[in-house]
């Protein structure tokens, strides 16, 4: 029985993201868009041998971040403002039912968006040889850790604020990230900063992986931080209703 | 269908929002089988309440019990044999009536059939139309609809009228009036007197989170002291004229508001007869007649903090 709703619920989460065009076009043009360009206008200066090896990993990443964080709060924010989440807290899906539904639909995403992504990839002449395996455990945490920051807001925030911030820390992510082109590209102060954000550390460990390198515990100590610390706040700050 | 344990049973229920009593020692029974109403100003603690009893909001102090459980620890157990109609909103904009209606279903053991109930709700001709672009009132009627889908022992209305048509409206009580005869509690909150008196087997009356008053709408309209007779008529009748044929007092006929009229003494059957012939012989037309009893909403005004201001 609960099984059945939460697959009910599952199913409706999908249809609505279908649905919402905006999120789209954050979730799988953004992404697909900066892979190509980057790809094949050498803006990058990289060291290494071919941009794509370098931006495959970080816009997987990105992709993440777009769905775990941007789109999954700024509708979570507005089903809270609409008195949705309050509606469906009097029904037997209960709120746990509801968060497992959640998760469905932003792993589908990302599904959907991987194969995108890592499809637009091999046609730019990327290989996949290594690490995928921990690549995915990588992404999984990102996803942890992009929705725990995504729930915050929406949890707490009005639904117009909520949506204004998830863009605008959508955008300041993707800048400080490591996504589109190196972190050492930046000024000195930024890359102190962006190194304590969960978007570099998310491109980082997913890269070193693919790269077939060890584990950067810098930067994965920092993603495994986030993963921790934003679903805690959320669980602690989250109101159900505006 | 009636069985001897209440739906609901709530004592000395109170409820703080910081220094703000929202409910402040409440106690009442609801009866399985039965149309209760909850009545109040805005801010009485109506909704408060009712949110206590939904499993929203904890008790600070006092018992409460909902289909012999408590709405919070036994929620899960709850939930599944309740259904909430919540005054705006819960509705998702970007979905059609049929598609929410089928999910609400899922979630349910023996939910009743989406096509049916969009029909009983009169939705059938919108039930691909977006949510937001149904009217209130048309939102109003997927929300009891979705408040039905599980076909719950207990379902809580607040205000489901509002917004409503006159159409939408008696249909709406004649849904409620169905489903009581099936056996199912209605808990109703509402700001219509009509609506209360019409509905309701029993009422309470409630202000600054106590109950002030409580009864059948008979026991409310007729414990109270509404010794007048009232009439509607066309306007601008000569009150002095009307007093002396009544053989009264002049002051004790006026028309407070045009056309409405106040005889301000005991309804006996001699003066009810003076009054009519005072209308035949100059040929007019009654539109109203009421004598002795108050209307529910006198006496809603008259025990609420609202009135008194």
């Amino acid at each position: 029985m609960r099984a059945t709703a939460v697959l009910a619920q599952a199913r409706v989460e999908a249809l609505l993201s279908l649905r919402r065009a905006e999120s789209l076009l954050i979730s799988f043009l953004v992404p697909i868009g900066i892979l190509v360009f980057f790809s094949e206008v050498d803006a990058l200066n990289t060291t290494l041998r071919r941009p794509v090896d370098f931006l495959v990993p970080g816009v997987l990443a990105l992709a993440v971040m777009s769905t775990a964080m941007v789109s999954l709060g700024i509708a979570t924010g507005f089903e809270r403002r609409y008195g949705v989440l309050k509606r469906l807290g009097s029904t037997p899906l209960s709120r746990g039912g509801l968060l497992a539904a959640k998760t469905l639909d932003v792993v589908l995403i990302e599904v959907v968006q991987a194969v995108a992504i890592i499809g637009t990839g091999l046609a730019l002449g990327w290989k996949l040889e290594q690490g995928a395996g921990l690549a995915l455990v990588w992404l999984l945490v990102g996803t942890i850790a992009f929705a725990g920051v995504g729930l915050l807001l929406a949890g707490t925030l009005r639904a117009e604020a909520n949506l204004a911030v998830a863009n605008a820390l959508f955008l300041v992510l993707l800048f400080l990230g490591g996504m589109a082109y190196p972190l050492a590209r930046l000024p000195e102060f930024l890359e102190v900063i962006a190194h304590a954000l969960p978007a570099a550390a998310l491109a980082e460990s997913v890269r070193a992986a693919l790269r077939g390198a060890s584990i950067p515990w810098d930067h994965a100590g920092v993603l495994l931080a986030w993963a921790v610390v934003a679903p805690a706040l959320a669980a602690r700050f989250f109101r159900w209703e505006e | 269908m009636t069985s001897a344990a209440p739906a609901i049973e709530v004592a000395d229920l109170e409820k703080h929002y910081g220094d703000t009593r929202a409910v402040d020692g409440l106690s009442l029974t609801v009866e399985a089988g039965e149309v209760f109403g909850l009545l109040g100003p805005n801010g009485a603690g109506k909704t408060t309440t009712v949110e206590v009893l939904e499993g929203y909001r904890r008790a600070d102090r006092g018992s409460v019990r909902v289909l012999g459980l408590d709405p919070i620890a036994d929620g899960a157990r709850l939930r599944p044999r309740i259904g909430v109609m919540l005054q705006d909103g819960g509705l998702y904009p970007g979905l059609r009536p049929r598609e929410v209606l089928r999910t609400f279903a899922a979630f349910y053991e023996q939910p009743r059939d989406p096509d049916e109930l969009l029909d009983l709700v009169g939705l059938d001709g919108a039930r691909h139309t977006l949510v937001r672009r149904l009217s209130g009132g048309q939102q109003q009627r997927l929300a009891l609809a979705l408040a039905l889908v599980g076909q719950p022992s207990l379902l809580f209305l607040d205000e489901p009228t509002a917004g409503m048509d006159p159409h939408a409206r008696a249909a709406t009580w004649q849904l409620v009036r169905d489903l009581r005869d099936a056996g199912t509690t209605v808990m109703l909150t509402t700001h219509a007197m009509d609506e209360a008196e019409q509905l309701c087997d029993h009422l309470a009356i409630i202000d600054r989170g106590r109950i002030v008053a409580a009864g059948t709408p008979t026991e409310l309209t007729n414990g109270s002291t509404g010794q007048d007779v009232r009439f509607s008529a066309p306007p601008g009748l000569a009150c002095a004229d009307l007093a002396h044929a009544l053989s009264l007092e002049t002051n004790k006929v006026s028309e407070p508001t045009p056309g409405q009229y106040v005889i301000a003494a005991s309804p006996s059957p001699a003066l009810v007869a003076d009054l009519a012939v005072f209308l035949r012989d100059r040929d007019i037309q009654l539109s109203q007649l009421r004598a002795g009893r108050s209307t529910l909403e006198e006496v809603f005004l008259r025990v609420t903090s609202e009135g008194q201001a």
